[in-house]
């Protein structure tokens, strides 16, 4: 009797902890993605590098253009952008080791993290964007 | 007297014992170790300190051991391409930069690890977009092998790599000198806490120097 309620008290337990952290990051692979492919320049909290490298968080370009955020994490870019009012001009290098879904995450990830009010990024949404900007060879 | 009394008479010294111990290795602590390798010098033993080196910073001016006379200086490697560990260390120097602001003692020292893509003027675009503006903190570019020979010097590897983003492989280690030549400290640049650590080492070098002064 004691076992079993011990057990049951244990489990409880692991499942708050779970539900919490849960929570805390529902965008749990977008999350680790970020952190492998993206914060060494933007750093952890998306607040990028002084006129180096612009912010992801509160950002005014990264909000009119979220989808199109995938056509650069794949394919990079290169030339100024203007981002809360300052100019950056450093290329960032694109990858091809994230496929459509990780992504997605990745963008879904930031849009929980550092937005209140963007919506939920469909995967065939960013299949169908990445068709449309991929470079010609 | 009393078994017990004995007991707590004793472990009472014991304690006291511990803490005079604890806080005299404290002080000890002040004075930070030479790291170099110690080498034979006409028959005695002497630590091997930073050889003269020649570099040119993102003023144009020459940068050499005579730059950093009577001052400590903390170094890293680094290239402004880097996709990498680059601007985390970036952020990190800036942090020191920005905490020993009005310290006169203090100077830093980023090397580009690939010259041939970061010229001078490179350098002064990439140091003025980092916000610097201060002569204390010099970007500086030079022959490449000097700039990998002496990357070992200050602990720091550095090696081409085709593989990796940016084609150059390095350590981001950021390395305190003082101002006889020696590494009194070091920290993996890419890590906040240790570079809090690495900080408060730094006050204790500019300290120490205060005191013999």
């Amino acid at each position: 009797m004691r076992l079993i309620s011990s057990i049951s008290c244990l489990i409880l337990i692991v499942s708050i902890l779970s539900f919490n952290a849960c929570k805390d990051t529902p965008f749990q692979q977008g999350k680790i993605l970020y952190g492998n492919f993206c914060a060494n320049c933007h750093m952890d909290d998306g607040s990028g590098l002084e006129g180096l490298i612009p912010p992801l968080a509160q950002a005014d370009y990264y909000k009119e253009n979220v989808l199109e955020s995938a056509c650069l994490i794949r394919y990079g870019m290169d030339g100024p952008v203007e981002v809360n009012g300052r100019t950056y001009n450093q290329p960032m290098p694109g990858t091809d080791k994230l496929t459509e879904f990780e992504i997605a995450n990745i963008l879904n990830y930031i849009n929980e993290a550092w937005y209140d009010d963007l919506p939920y990024v469909k995967l065939e949404d960013v299949r169908a964007m990445l068709k449309s900007c991929k470079p010609e060879d | 007297m009393k078994k017990s009394s004995i007991y707590w008479l004793h472990s009472g010294l014991a304690w006291c014992c511990l803490v005079i111990l604890m806080l005299s290795c404290g002080s000890n602590n002040r004075d930070l170790p030479i790291l170099n390798r110690q080498i034979e010098k006409d028959g005695e033993l002497v630590y091997r300190s930073i050889p003269d080196f020649s570099f040119i910073n993102q003023d144009s001016q020459l940068v050499s051991q005579e730059t950093f006379r009577n001052k400590a200086y903390v170094v890293d490697f680094f290239f402004t391409s880097c996709p990498t560990i680059c601007p985390k260390l970036a952020q990190e120097m800036l942090r020191i930069h920005d905490h020993f602001e009005t310290e006169p003692g203090l100077a830093l020292l980023s090397h580009t690890i690939d010259p041939r893509r970061d010229s001078v003027a490179k350098l002064a675009h990439y140091a003025s977009n980092l916000g610097v503006t201060s002569s204390r903190w010099h970007f500086v570019t030079g022959k490449k092998s000097d700039l990998f020979e002496i990357a070992d010097d200050y602990f720091n590897i550095v090696i081409e790599n085709p593989d990796v983003p940016g084609g150059l492989d390095h350590s981001g280690r950021l390395v305190l000198v003082d101002e006889d030549r020696h590494i009194r400290a070091f920290c993996n640049g890419t890590d906040p806490e240790e570079v809090d650590q690495f900080i408060v080492k730094i006050e204790q070098l500019l300290s120490s120097k205060k005191k013999v002064d």
